[in-house]
């Protein structure tokens, strides 16, 4: 069940964030408010008027606007065409355009939303985009918007200007619902804050006077621990990348000039925003990309660019896709432990799989790793993807037995993950580099560097800064940075101080 | 309406697709057997007696079945590493026509040695067909499905010009037809007065050992990592694109062998007749197989039973033979739908 009998009301100018993990029923809830989903149960009214259920025409009708994660815009055409589509009447022989463009602009200035409204979609930024998204929903005469994630794809900056959007919004009479998994932001911008879990409503409370831990035991349903970073004694360098440059198969640059240096016991943290350039960094560590220039060494030796190599050199891979990269889903769990180990004496003799050497290696992932499935032999994409996320960790941190890898390259390794995945894998992250091994972890979410990294890099374009003591950087710093680069970054703070 | 996945499939939800598609194939068909003008029953009874009701039926069933076995193998390998071999026909003659031409080589070694030498050209020549398709895919990403369906033809037409050439049989009366296999390396006969011959022995050992390949052996493993996901069989280490040719290799040696089997079992030389689309019909038992090896031979005796049992049946009463191919095409599709619903329930809204 995605829904289980939830009532809420939103009030006129009130933000009422729906907080919750991944598969809480945030979406279907909100999926069966604007009419996607058809509710087994229960009634909607808007405005005093009862809603006819599956109909987002009527939805619309009513002043229900949604803005999704993934934008719903045509990149090809201009801000202005995207508002319009689908406003106008089909037999209607000419736009009016002109009329169009100086109501967009109206509830432009009136909201706070500026957007050149004669660029085409694919020359705005990822925060202009999502813009021209609520801008789109009030043109329509949105008086009640739903945005779902929307700071998920934004850099710390743009989320600021959407709170302050959100704030004028508000303040203009609309009613905002807000659904996200993030508690900093939650508090910061809700009036009301709805708890979710396993599709139950488990708290509606005032935002004023809520604190992230409480609302993190809510949405979790038990205490949740955040591990936290202890200092550690560094050892000599591990990873070496001098001057890497590497191209995509058409030639385009992917990574151009990139120096890294990981020590031993070391959590290096690359920021940056996506498709700057770290996916590649990552392929390049896990021995699926060839660099065109520049050096690359491991413990002082230099690797090849196969998998076989990297994982013998007791590499732990983390991909950033687990579905599509990390496990083979229609292979079961088991054969999934040892897929990385098919060369090695312990899983194989003479041609053939040691079936039950490799079902105890993978059973004692499952225990070790406290994967949660009915059996080794279900298929691994039947798993959530917090359990697929702790195989492929398992699979990657029990390399031989006890022994540490060297090295893990953890590429996004919480991604879509609920917190109560996300604190196990910070937390097992943070014991290998205690005990020794160096850690290069890509991500985008800032908060999640800050809770682990010893050293700070940011990726723009292919370009990697210097990586400095995660102290010195301030929060304003990395997000300029992911923006505009670090050279732009530093110089700005140097002329605002 | 939508589908739905189950959360889990029984396993007699998933014995019971097989079964419950062959009763619907049947009910559909019976629509056109009355359509014919013939009591539906006395035609059914006449295709089962025809495919199973005496010895002799039963023995044509399974010497039809034999080559089908095989090519079933062939490509129940191929396609379960996402190698879409449909040239299965074309290596099935290249092995028939590379066996007839090792046996008449005349070769001055006993034949105990030159029997495996027989088979082995058989499979050689159907591998040697297919290594490059596979290697055109591996290397420049062209479709395999295209390249091994005109290889067929390529195939078919060079079968042609040997059979009018080099090897045409003198005393054929002008028919192309190569010459025979000399009775050295004909295959046993199994019993009295019946076709069938210790190919079919083979046959099961074959779907016995692909079935253990694809279990136990780390290249099964590699091979259906590959066609599960070939990206993260990558990224784990394995191979993927010598993986893609040994599987070829291993498929194109299958349907090969099909085509040695098949002439020095039951044909005796080759005939551009030789194959009523045995490759072809290899695909459709791997799909009803599900590729599961094991499954191919239930698949294979099936088919070759349609077939047979139709070709008495059409003898008997005015039923055209070409009901046959409307049982195995609408059986297949009924499989697929079988399957698909085992997995998925709709769900009407």
């Amino acid at each position: 069940m995605a829904n289980d009998s939830i009532s809420l009301d939103l009030a006129r100018g009130e933000v009422l964030a729906l907080l919750g993990e991944n598969g809480a029923g945030k979406s279907t809830l909100v999926s069966i408010l604007f009419g996607h989903y058809v509710a087994d149960e229960g009634t909607i009214t808007a405005f005093g008027e009862p809603l006819p259920p599956g109909d987002p025409a009527a939805a619309l009708g009513a002043g229900i606007g949604m803005v999704h994660q993934h934008f719903t815009l045509a990149d090809n055409l201009t801000v202005l065409d995207n508002i319009l589509i689908g406003t106008e009447p089909l037999w209607q022989p000419f736009s009016r355009r002109r009329a169009a463009r100086a109501k967009v602009r109206e509830t432009a200035v009136r909201f706070g939303l500026a957007v050149d409204t004669r660029k085409k979609v694919s020359d705005l930024s990822v925060g202009e985009r999502q813009r021209v998204e609520i801008l789109k929903a009030l043109y329509r005469g949105a008086r009640v918007l739903i945005l779902d994630e929307p700071t998920a794809v934004l850099t710390p900056q743009e989320s600021r200007d959407l709170f302050a959007t959100l704030r004028q919004l508000v303040t203009e009479g609309l009613s905002i619902i807000f659904i996200s998994h993030k508690l900093d932001e939650v508090l910061v911008v809700s009036d009301r804050i709805a708890v979710l879990r396993n599709g139950r409503l488990v708290a509606l409370r005032a935002a004023a006077g809520a604190t992230k831990a409480e609302l993190a035991e809510q949405m979790v349903g038990r205490k949740v621990v955040m591990p936290t970073r202890k200092r550690r004694a560094l050892g000599a360098p591990v990873l070496e990348l001098r001057g890497i440059h590497a191209c995509d198969a058409h030639g385009g640059v992917l990574l151009d000039g990139v120096n890294v240096s990981v020590r031993a016991g070391e959590i290096l943290a690359i920021a940056g925003v996506a498709g700057n350039g770290q996916h590649a960094l990552a392929q390049l560590l896990s021995g699926t990309l060839a660099p065109a220039r520049g050096t690359l060494e491991l413990a002082g030796r230099r690797l090849g660019a196969t998998p076989g190599e990297w994982v013998a050199a007791r590499v732990a891979r983390i991909p950033e896709d687990r579905h599509a990269v990390g496990v083979i889903g229609d292979l079961a769990v088991w054969e999934n432990a040892i897929s990385e180990h098919l060369r090695s004496p312990a899983f194989a003799r003479a041609g053939f799989v040691r079936r039950i050497a490799s079902r105890m290696h993978a059973d004692s992932i499952v225990r070790r790793f406290d994967v949660r499935l009915s059996s080794i032999d279900v298929l691994a994409r039947s798993l959530s993807g917090g359990n697929m996320q702790k195989l492929i960790l398992g699979r990657a941190l029990s390399v031989g037995a006890a022994t540490t890898p060297t090295l893990i390259v953890a590429d996004q390794p919480t991604w879509g993950l609920d917190i109560g995945a996300l604190a196990y894998v910070h937390q097992c992250l943070l014991n290998a580099a205690t005990a020794g091994a160096a850690v290069l972890l890509i991500s985008e979410d800032l908060d999640e560097i800050f809770a682990l990294a010893d050293g700070i890099a940011v990726m723009f374009h292919g370009r990697l800064s210097e990586a400095r003591p995660a102290e010195t950087w301030t929060l304003a710093e990395i997000g300029l940075a992911m923006a505009r680069g670090a050279a732009a970054a530093s110089d700005e703070v140097t002329r605002a101080a | 309406m939508r589908l739905e996945a189950r959360a889990e499939v029984s396993r007699a939800l998933q014995l019971a697709a097989p079964l419950a598609a062959i009763a619907v194939t049947l009910v559909v068909c019976s629509l056109l057997v009355a359509w014919s003008g013939v009591p539906v029953a006395s035609a059914y009874r006449l295709l089962l007696e025809g495919a199973a009701g005496s010895g002799f039926a039963v023995s044509e069933t399974l010497t039809r079945a034999t080559p089908l076995i095989i090519t079933g193998l062939a490509v129940s390998v191929a396609f379960r590493a996402k190698l879409y071999n449909i040239g299965a026909e074309g290596q099935l003659y290249a092995g028939a026509l590379a066996a007839v031409a090792v046996a008449n080589a005349g070769l001055a070694l006993p034949p105990a040695i030159v029997f495996p030498l027989v088979l082995a050209a058989a499979m050689a020549a159907g591998a040697l067909l297919l290594i490059g398709p596979a290697l055109l895919k591996t290397r420049f990403h062209v479709d395999e499905v295209v390249t091994t369906l005109l290889v067929n033809f390529i195939a078919l037409l060079f079968v042609s010009m040997i059979l009018d050439g080099p090897m045409k049989d003198p005393t054929a009366m002008g028919w192309p037809q190569s010459v025979a296999i000399p009775e050295e390396f004909e295959l046993e006969k199994l019993a009295e007065r019946s076709r069938v011959h210790s190919g079919l022995l083979l046959a099961f050992a074959l779907a016995v050992a692909v079935w253990i390949v694809d279990r136990f052996t780390v290249f099964g493993f590699e091979m259906r990592a590959v066609g599960a996901n070939a990206r993260a069989a990558a990224f784990a280490g394995m191979p993927v694109h010598a993986v893609v040719l040994k599987t070829a290799l291993l498929s194109g040696a299958l349907a090969g062998l099909a085509g040695g089997i098949e002439v020095m079992g039951r044909a005796g030389y080759v005939t551009l007749d030789m194959s009523p689309g045995y490759g072809y019909s290899g695909i459709v038992i791997a799909m009803l197989a599900q590729l599961n090896p094991l499954g191919v031979v239930a698949a294979a005796i099936f088919v070759a039973g349609i077939l047979v049992g139709a070709d008495s049946m059409s003898r008997a009463i005015a039923v055209p033979t070409y009901i046959a191919d409307v049982i195995v095409a609408a059986s297949l599709i009924a499989m697929l739908v079988a399957t698909m619903l085992a997995r998925y329930r709709i769900r009407w809204r």
